[in-house]
């Protein structure tokens, strides 16, 4: 089955519009696989079938259906090991020590998706910084797709997902069996606040960051959106913070305000210093 | 590197050699626990051991059990490969002494992943 041009271009005109992301052309592949079975559930003949009803209801719940599928990306508990290494090794250990008089820890994901990056950062804190559930920790996690927040918020994650990446001594300390799926348990839950957020658009307020985890999403972006994304973070960023990418992803040629340092097997994002 | 499979299943050891060997392990193969600990008498130790729970004569566990009851095996890592998915059963691996635990189905990345956590991974 192949995607008729008109109807690429009406997905990728709503998919922007609604969320900045650009669907370049050869990405097509990526549409059909991702609206494929959306216009299964809705019981339409193929993706002519969904843009058809669209163009029908462009602001119904089918477009936000078709926005969340476009928009979220693939993950997994500790995904590329090497930026939770450096949490653990280096970076945590160097804002506790900096941090030892407020303490206070300001921490942002800003790419949720469906929970698994705050939640190893959640058990990475818990297992390894015991000393961090005396300090005031605010993690806030965002994402675009409501559909993904209300599914990070119930922390509910099936056998497959639960077999990617996450060691069997978490799984066993930090989740509940619930029937055939595994629940992340509440105290872990409790310490992350999920909430709503497009990433094209202003920041809301937020106390000064000294982390924040921008994995895998800036790919999605064209230049002059990456360079407004970069400029909003640098300035929600503590001018000591640390910035976390995925790993194709860069500030170099992007936002020259920003340095790179290599940290433990990867590399981290600090905002130059006046 | 070496490993060893042990699953009374030829066609899953026939999955877990084939991802080994794309990562340049030398497979030793059983059928069961009784049959692994004869194999391993005399060769070379291997760094990893992936193991099934249930086989006739000796089952996973006991291997398990076994393997960390015997200091020479002390260096090797041992991750369950099993269709047992009971929150009780991962405990109980870990606290008999496996490293890791992956429940079936999986696929290839899944034990890519284990690997990695493990530090056995050398690609």
């Amino acid at each position: 089955m192949s995607i008729a041009q008109d109807d690429f271009d009406y997905l990728r005109t709503l998919v922007r519009q609604r969320s900045a992301i650009v669907l370049e052309t050869g990405k097509e592949y990526l549409v059909e696989s991702r609206l494929a079975p959306l216009a299964r559930e809705v019981g339409v003949e193929g993706i002519s079938g969904l843009v058809m009803l669209l163009r029908t209801d462009p602001r119904g719940q089918i477009s936000n259906k078709v926005v969340d599928a476009m928009t979220t990306n693939e993950t997994s508990f500790f995904r590329d090991l090497n930026p939770f290494d450096a949490l653990r090794l280096k970076v945590i250990p160097d804002l506790i020590a900096a941090r030892g008089k407020d303490r206070m820890l300001n921490l942002w994901c800003g790419a949720a998706s469906s929970g698994q990056e705050p939640y190893t950062i959640a058990m990475t804190l818990r297992e390894h910084f015991p000393q961090l559930n005396e300090w005031r920790i605010r993690f806030l996690a965002t994402d675009i797709s409501k559909e993904m927040l209300r599914r990070s918020r119930a922390g509910i994650y099936s056998q497959l997902e639960v077999n990617r990446g996450l060691p069997a001594k978490y799984l066993v300390k930090y989740f509940e069996q619930k029937g055939a799926e595994w629940q992340v348990r509440k105290d872990l839950r409790d310490m992350i606040e999920f909430s709503e957020l497009n990433l094209a658009q202003p920041l809301p307020p937020m106390p000064k960051l000294d982390i924040v985890f921008l994995r895998n999403v800036l790919i999605y972006f064209d230049l002059a959106t990456k360079r407004d994304i970069l400029a909003r973070v640098r300035g929600a960023l503590h001018p000591e913070g640390y910035l976390f990418l995925g790993g194709s992803e860069t500030t170099l040629n992007v936002d020259d305000q920003f340095r790179r340092e290599a940290c433990e097997k990867t590399f981290v994002y600090r905002p130059i210093r006046k | 590197m070496r490993a060893l499979v042990v699953d009374d299943s030829k066609t899953m050891r026939m999955i877990l050699k084939q991802i080994l060997e794309s990562l340049n392990y030398e497979v030793i193969e059983a059928e069961q626990g009784l049959e692994a600990l004869e194999k391993l008498q005399g060769v070379e130790l291997p760094e990893l051991a992936l193991v099934d729970w249930n086989m006739p004569v000796m089952k996973g566990i006991d291997l398990v059990r076994a393997l960390r009851n015997d200091e020479h095996y002390a260096g090797m890592r041992i991750m369950m490969v099993t269709t047992e998915t009971e929150m009780e059963q991962v405990r109980t691996a870990l606290v008999e002494g496996a490293d890791e635990y992956v429940m079936k189905p999986f696929t290839r990345e899944m034990i890519l992943e284990k690997l990695e956590i493990l530090g056995l991974n050398p690609s």
